[in-house]
This record gives structure tokens, C-alpha cells and sequence, in this order.
């Protein structure tokens, strides 16, 4: 009471010099009007510098800077009482353009590397059995049994679409072996409405969300059933009627432009958000930055989700980036974050359906980090074993490996059986040898195929380039390969 | 950065009769006549860019602007004013400085059916974001079969202004015009920025849109039509700026106000150029596509080509238009092909450096000269 006491005179000065918010109270100039000095506001040292009204932008629609400038500059006027944890004193404080900062007479310098590193969320132990007292949403036996069933095809796709890769039968190959919990139990707490931008490494998610193992296989040969029109190379999917945007090889470009797909459905005010995937190594890209940082500034609604899988092809995270993993470096930038164990796979599910939830209900973005290990190698064109220890590939591959950790949950409530297992499996391999043998057999895409698509319609210079093209190979055709459509 | 040469474009400086061509977009051609027995209306670049911005947003509720300063500082050259008080912040977006940050947030809001139109506060800084214009925006069409188009628009400055230097001086036409999935516009006059900034908002594809700092003063008659809504120039088209007979001068951006002068010169000294602006491709009006058709049947009349750009000369617009005319009208040059482009060097910053360093009209008159066979000494007297 006595400090409000007295400190009102100080306060109403500059409550009734208003407009002198705007003054610049000493000789150098502030640049920013908000800034203004309580202790100084007595001083004589106004230089008089009046900017004149404030900017329309504080009386009417301000923009969403502008509006959050004033409150905090409010908000520091009248919350006087405030506590101060970090030991600083409460009368030495100040408004600072972004808010009020209490100061402290003890030079502390905040530790680069913390004592305890942030815990990680996780519901199941590695025998699968539920931890005491963890916080979880429960899963009902049907999406338990369609999340396992899913982890094993991604398994299955994987091992032998790379087999595929190794005969010579496709060009290149790229697994998610190891992240299937990832992969498919963040698809699961999603919705089909919501987008999903990913990196290369998510699959899943499109197989989760109806993407037939035919459809793979397609995009992998390229042929002629092909939605990418045999324009990218394999893996790099993109369906628009499953909302999972076509991936792009370059790393970490997805992430500003999730913002701006949740920036129009912000506008569209839907009940989705945007969903983005990301490895340990994207976060290094200038993307990451300028898009998380962008993403609290514009209260887009996103979901981040980087796959801390530890190797960025033979970078190690301790190469990465010297911060505690990931989930740090959300609170750098105003958010909200969580570390998750990424191969438990109720825990991903219980997180991403959290943290979805407050994206869209608040209209915020939220970090998930999801600490996992990339058991395969980073893709065809690279062989792990020689960065990196072979035990400490098997090791995760076996005793730290998702899928058994989550098969053992789901046999202990009864849901499922060796025999389903075995079934399950030589079910999807014999899907699959026979998908890729029919993607294989295909048709190519036909040379129009080289020329749509560069505009939204075919310019001259395309259409007389499809001509010349056409007439050469009429009159070469032994030139050009027999089995591949004009 | 303001200094802003306020030149007017005098009567001497429109060709009598403009030839209009007739598109299916616009109303029917205008005769000449008509169009100069009202008062011709003057408008500068800088209102013409923003009446279009103005015009197109309230057209469409998905169209808005992003960038730099566009909003709260009624934008760095003041193309943007008004807009942020008449859209407010959610259509007219104040950035942090990203330019990577900004160009990904507007292809992604592309990508999910809106139509940002993305302001660099000059193409020099759209380096930071090149990645997102071609290998985001350019290729994405391209790349998802279909499946993902990106209608959006990156404009701002191209090219020397006066005195900035070395980073804030290089012209992009060449860059992005070599770019499959972009189109590549340099408007000139405030007809041309009108009409090309609204056919590139309402294109489906990513346009590049390269203005000019040192044109958003200048003044432009500008017809009735013009200033009408639905006004909208197409995309690829070059514009013949003047008749002529001898020799075709291809120039796009601020440098079609050189060649026009230069023609100028050259009437008095009785040699009558033809100078072209093209609009649609990403050079000369439009770069990408290049109206490779409109500059061979000039060359095939006049038989003579001059090329003039402000960039650097390796890989250049001129080379490629060169290269095109050689290609396809070879047997009807009577002389080589005369490339007028600036110094290759990085801009410096002295007046008398800069000077040297960007063509002159006197460069222009030269190489005229030159392909006419006059005899001529080679470089233009400072």
C-alpha cells in the first residue's frame, strides 16, 4: 500500500501527460514510441520531442502488434504488486517496449546447458506396461488395434519397398523405420481436416489416413497411376485429398508455409489446424526460426512436431545444436512446448491430441519434440554403420523398438494374439510384393506429362516444344524405348 | 533512397498512333484519336500500383499483402497507403523481417487457396528467399502434378535506383527469368504497372512482378480504360511503344524511357527506331513468357536489333533475345546484334561511377549507330 502510496505522484504524471506516452525523455532518441521512463518522467530532461496523437493504430482496429504493445504497456501500470521470483527487487522496474522487466542488482548470467534437462512425457514403460499415475487418453481396443496394425505395414512397407530399391527396381528409398509410433499415432489423434505439411520421413500419416499401398508403390515407380505424374522422385507423396501437402525435398521449407496455410485457415475460422513434421537436423535451416517465430507473432494455429530421431545423416544432434534438444527452443519464442517420448505410442497420441486441441481452441502454435531414434539409414544412398556404432543401431532396434513396445500393451489387455500377428504380417507382404509387381508392369506417364503442369496452362513455347518433341521421335523410333507411351 | 528524378514524359515521348493490340481480355481497341481528344489523365506508377492493389483486393476477400513495412508505414515507397486503413491487419500484414519467413507464410497460404501478394522491399533482398520462390513457389505445380498451385504474387523494386550501392542495385529479370513455373513481369509506364500487377494477382501461377523505384514518381498519360476496375493487361504480350523502320530496340522497366529518348535523338538525325516494351514475360513488360514473336516480325522489318537492359550483360535478357532472334530470323539481320547492358561490375556508389556503371542514352544512340553502320566511336563520352 505504502509503495502505491508512493508512487502515485510519479503516476499521475504521466497519467496526465497522456499524450507525453509519446515524449522522449532524454536526449537520445527512442525510435519506438512506446518506450517511456517513470523514474525519469519528473526529470527535467524532456527534450520536448513530442511524436504528436498517437498512432490511429491504438484508437481504432489496432493491429495485432500494435494492440499488444498497449496492453502490456496497461498491464504494467497497474499490476504494482507483482511478485518478483527471480529475486528482483519491485521497486526497480520498468516497461520496456514488450513489457514490464523488474530488475535485479545480482549480474546473473542464465546457464547455457541447464542441471536437470527437460523429462520427457511418456505413458508406457519399455515392458509396455502403463506407468503409475501417468496422464493419458485413453485408447479404445478398435483404434489401438487399427494404430498397431498401421505400425506394422509402415514396418512392412518399409523393409521391402528398400529391398526394391536394393534389386534395382526403384531409384531411391527412404524408411521410417524406428518412428513408426510417430508416424502413426500422431495421424491418429488428428483429423482428416486437418493439413498435414510433412518433411519425407512421415509416411504414416498418409497411410493412416487411406493411402492404399498400391498408391505407394506408384509414386515409387513413377508410372503412369502415379498422382505426382512421375515428376518426383520416390517417397516425395502429396495427395490433396488426403491433406497431406506433396513433400519437397528441400529441409525445413515446410515450416513458414505451414504458417501460412494456418494463417488462411485462421481466416476461414475452421476447426482444423495445420499439422508439420520436421527432423532434429530441420531445426538448424533459417526456416525453422523465421517460421516458429512467425508463428507466435501471427497466433497461426500449428502443430509442430520435430522427430528428434538423434542423426541428421551422420550428424549427430551434439553437432546439431549445443540446447537442450528441441523443446527449449520453443519458450524462445513465445511457445508453448512439450517433450514426448517418441516411441511410446500412447504417449504421442495423448500429446498430439493435446497439444491440436489448444492450437485450435487458442489459436496458438505448440512444439511437440518427439525424442526417437532413426534405426534405418538416413536412405538408400547411405550406410550408417559407418558413423556410427552397430549395437547402438540393434539396440534400438530390439529393445527400444515402438512397435513391439506398443504389441506388448496391447497383448497384456487381451487384443491380440501371435497368430494375429503372423497373419497381419504375411497379409501386407503379400499386398505388397503384389502392388509393386503391378506398379512395376504400369505404364509410364506420357510425354504430355513433361510439359503440363510448369503453369496452370500450357504456354506456346511449351505446346511447340511438345511438337518438336513429337515429330523427333516419329521420325527416330528406334531411338525411343518401345514399351514407354508417346 | 527518395531521390526520385521527376521526369515528365512529354508528348514527343508517345508514338502517334500507339498500336494497341486487341486482346480478349480487354474492351475493344481504342483509335488513337479517341483516345487523345479528351484531356489525357496523368497518374503516376506509384498510384497506379496502389489503385490496382486497391482495386483487386476489395475484388477478391482472398487476395492480401504481406511484407516489410506495407502496413503501418503505408509501405516503404508508399505503394501500399491506404490499404491497411481501408483492409485492415488481417488483409494488409506487417512482417518481421524475413524475407525466407514471409515468402514460405505466402506460398503455404497459397498452397491453401489464398492469394497473398508478397512485398520485397527491393529484389535484392529476395535472395534471402529465393528458395521459396523457386523451389516453393516455381516448381510446386509442377512437382504435385497439378495438385498444389501457388497464385501468388512477388513484387517490389528491381534494378539501380540512385545511390544505394552495390546490394540494393542489381536487376532479377535474368535470375527469375530463367525459371520455369514463374512469370516474370517489368511494367514501365502506369498503364503497364495497372494493368500487369492485375493480370499477375489474378494469374493462378507465381508471378514475379519487378518494378522500378526510380518510376514510381514518374507521371504517365493514362487512358479511361485504363482506370477502369476490369482493366488488365495480358500476360506474354510486348508492346511497341513507337513505329519505326531501321532498327528494333528491345528494353524493358526504366530503360524503355532511355530507348524511347533515344529515338528521340535518332528521328532528329533521321534514323527512325522502333522500340519495343514488352509486358509479359519476365522481360520487356513480360520477361517470362518472352513475346519472342512480336520481336522477330520487328526484326524482320526493320532487320536490325539493339538490345537494352539496366542488369549485368553475362546471361542476361538481352542474351536471350539474341539468342531467340538469331534462332529464328537469322537471314534477316543486316548486322550483328547489339547488346547495351550495364558495367559488369557490382553497382558502385560515386554519382560519376554510378553513372558509367548503368546505360546511358548516349549508349543507346551508339549502338544505333553502330548497327546502322555509321560510323561511331565505341563507347559513349561521359
Amino acid at each position: 500500500m505504502a509503495i502505491w502510496l508512493r508512487r502515485s505522484r510519479s503516476l499521475a504524471h504521466y497519467l496526465k501527460a497522456e499524450i507525453g506516452f509519446w515524449k522522449v525523455p532524454n536526449q537520445r532518441s527512442f525510435l519506438n514510441p512506446c518506450f517511456f521512463n517513470p523514474e525519469k518522467s519528473s526529470s527535467t530532461t524532456l527534450t520536448g520531442e513530442n511524436y504528436g496523437n498517437p498512432p490511429s493504430f491504438l484508437g481504432n482496429s489496432p493491429t495485432l502488434f500494435g494492440s499488444r504493445r498497449f496492453e502490456s504497456i496497461k498491464s504494467g501500470r497497474e499490476e504494482l504488486d507483482l511478485e518478483d521470483e527471480n529475486g528482483g527487487h519491485q521497486n526497480q522496474a520498468m516497461d520496456f517496449p514488450g513489457g514490464r522487466i523488474s530488475f535485479t542488482s545480482e549480474m546473473k548470467f542464465i546457464s547455457e546447458s541447464p542441471r536437470e534437462r527437460i523429462p520427457c512425457y511418456r505413458v508406457l514403460d519399455d515392458d509396455g506396461l502403463p506407468i503409475m499415475h501417468s496422464s493419458f487418453v485413453e485408447v479404445s481396443k478398435e483404434a489401438a488395434l487399427k494404430m498397431f496394425s498401421n505400425m506394422v505395414t509402415l514396418e512392412t512397407m518399409d523393409t521391402i519397398l528398400y529391398e526394391a530399391q536394393r534389386q534395382g527396381r526403384i531409384s531411391f528409398y527412404l524408411t521410417s523405420i524406428g518412428e513408426e509410433a510417430i508416424n502413426i499415432a500422431t495421424a491418429a489423434a488428428l483429423t482428416p481436416h486437418d493439413v498435414v505439411l510433412p518433411q519425407y520421413r512421415e509416411p504414416g500419416v498418409l497411410l493412416w489416413r487411406g493411402f492404399t499401398l498400391q498408391e505407394f508403390s506408384n509414386q515409387c515407380f513413377g508410372n503412369k497411376a502415379d498422382y505426382g505424374k512421375g515428376r518426383q522422385m520416390p517417397i516425395h507423396y502429396g495427395s490433396n485429398k488426403h491433406n497431406y501437402f506433396t513433400v519437397s525435398s528441400t529441409i525445413a521449407t515446410q515450416i513458414p508455409q505451414a504458417v501460412g496455410a494456418a494463417y488462411s485457415l485462421k481466416m476461414d475460422k475452421k476447426d482444423a489446424c495445420v499439422v508439420t513434421y520436421f527432423g532434429d537436423g530441420g531445426t538448424s535451416e533459417g526456416d525453422f526460426h523465421a517460421g516458429l517465430n512467425f508463428a507466435a507473432v501471427m497466433e497461426a494455429p500449428v502443430v509442430y512436431i520435430c522427430r528428434n530421431n538423434g542423426w541428421a545423416i551422420s550428424t549427430p544432434v551434439s553437432q546439431q545444436f549445443r540446447s537442450d534438444g528441441v523443446v527449449v527452443k520453443g519458450k524462445a519464442y513465445g511457445i508453448r512446448s512439450i517433450r514426448v517420448d517418441g516411441n511410446d505410442a500412447l504417449a504421442v497420441y495423448s500429446a498430439t491430441l493435446a497439444a491440436r486441441e489448444m492450437a485450435i481452441t487458442e489459436q496458438k502454435p505448440i512444439l511437440i519434440e518427439m525424442l526417437t531414434y532413426r534405426v534405418g539409414h538416413h536412405s538408400t544412398s547411405d550406410d550408417s554403420t559407418k558413423y556410427r556404432p552397430v549395437d547402438e543401431i540393434e539396440h534400438w532396434k530390439t529393445a527400444r523398438n515402438p512397435i513391439s513396445r506398443f504389441r506388448k500393451w496391447v497383448d497384456k489387455n487381451g487384443w491380440w494374439s501371435d497368430k494375429d500377428e503372423s497373419e497381419l504380417r504375411a497379409n501386407v507382404r503379400k499386398q505388397l510384393l503384389q502392388a509393386i509387381q503391378v506398379a512395376e508392369k504400369a505404364e509410364k506417364p506420357p510425354i504430355s506429362n513433361l510439359f503440363t503442369d510448369v503453369y496452370e496452362s500450357l504456354p506456346s513455347n511449351l505446346c511447340e516444344q511438345e511438337e518438336l518433341l513429337r515429330e523427333s521421335i516419329k521420325r527416330h523410333p528406334q531411338d525411343y524405348p518401345s514399351d514407354v507411351p508417346v | 533512397m527518395w531521390g526520385i528524378i521527376r521526369q515528365k514524359v512529354g508528348a514527343g515521348g508517345f508514338p502517334v498512333p500507339i498500336l494497341e493490340q486487341s486482346l480478349p481480355r480487354l474492351r475493344p481497341a481504342v483509335s488513337a484519336w479517341r483516345r487523345y481528344s479528351s484531356a489525357a489523365k496523368e497518374m503516376t506508377v506509384r498510384d497506379a500500383l496502389n489503385s490496382a492493389l486497391d482495386e483487386e483486393m476489395s475484388a477478391d476477400p482472398k487476395v492480401f499483402l504481406m511484407g516489410e513495412e506495407v502496413g503501418e508505414y503505408q509501405g516503404a515507397y508508399k505503394i501500399s497507403k491506404g490499404l491497411l486503413e481501408k483492409y485492415g491487419p488481417d488483409r494488409v500484414l506487417d512482417t518481421p523481417i524475413t524475407e525466407a519467413g514471409f515468402a514460405g507464410i505466402g506460398v503455404g497460404a497459397a498452397y491453401y487457396g489464398l492469394r497473398p501478394i508478397v512485398e520485397f522491399m527491393t529484389f535484392n533482398f529476395s535472395m534471402q528467399a529465393i528458395d521459396h520462390i523457386i523451389n516453393s513457389a516455381a516448381k510446386s505445380n509442377y512437382m504435385s502434378a497439378g495438385q498444389i498451385n501457388v497464385p501468388i504474387v512477388f513484387r517490389g523494386p528491381n534494378g539501380a535506383a540512385a545511390g544505394v550501392g552495390a546490394q540494393h542495385s542489381q536487376c532479377y529479370a535474368a535470375w527469375f527469368g530463367a525459371c520455369p513455373g514463374l512469370k516474370v513481369l517489368a511494367p514501365y509506364s502506369s498503364e503497364d504497372a495497372r494493368g500487369l500487377l492485375k493480370a499477375a494477382i489474378r494469374d493462378p501461377d507465381p508471378v514475379v512482378f519487378l518494378e522500378n523505384e526510380l518510376l514510381y514518381g514518374e507521371s504517365f498519360p493514362i487512358s479511361a480504360e485504363a482506370l477502369d476496375s476490369s482493366f488488365c493487361l495480358p500476360i506474354g504480350k510486348a508492346k511497341i511503344e513507337r513505329e519505326g523502320k531501321d532498327v528494333t530496340i528491345t528494353a524493358f522497366s526504366k530503360m524503355v524511357g532511355y530507348a524511347l529518348k533515344a529515338a528521340e535523338i535518332l528521328a532528329k538525325e533521321g534514323i527512325s527506331a522502333e522500340r519495343f516494351v514488352t509486358k509479359q514475360v519476365i522481360n520487356l513488360r513480360s520477361i517470362r513468357p518472352l513475346d519472342t514473336a512480336t520481336i522477330n516480325a520487328s526484326v524482320r522489318k526493320t532487320n536490325r536489333l539493339v538490345t537494352v537492359e539496366e542488369g549485368f550483360p553475362q546471361h542476361g535478357v538481352g542474351a536471350e533475345i539474341c539468342t531467340s532472334v538469331i534462332e529464328e530470323s537469322f537471314i534477316y539481320l543486316d548486322a550483328p546484334v547489339e547488346r547495351i547492358a550495364g558495367a559488369d561490375v557490382p553497382m558502385p556508389y560515386a554519382a560519376n561511377l554510378e553513372r558509367m556503371a548503368v546505360p546511358q542514352v548516349e549508349d543507346i544512340v551508339c549502338a544505333v549507330k553502330r548497327a546502322c553502320y555509321r560510323s561511331v566511336p565505341m563507347t559513349a563520352t561521359a
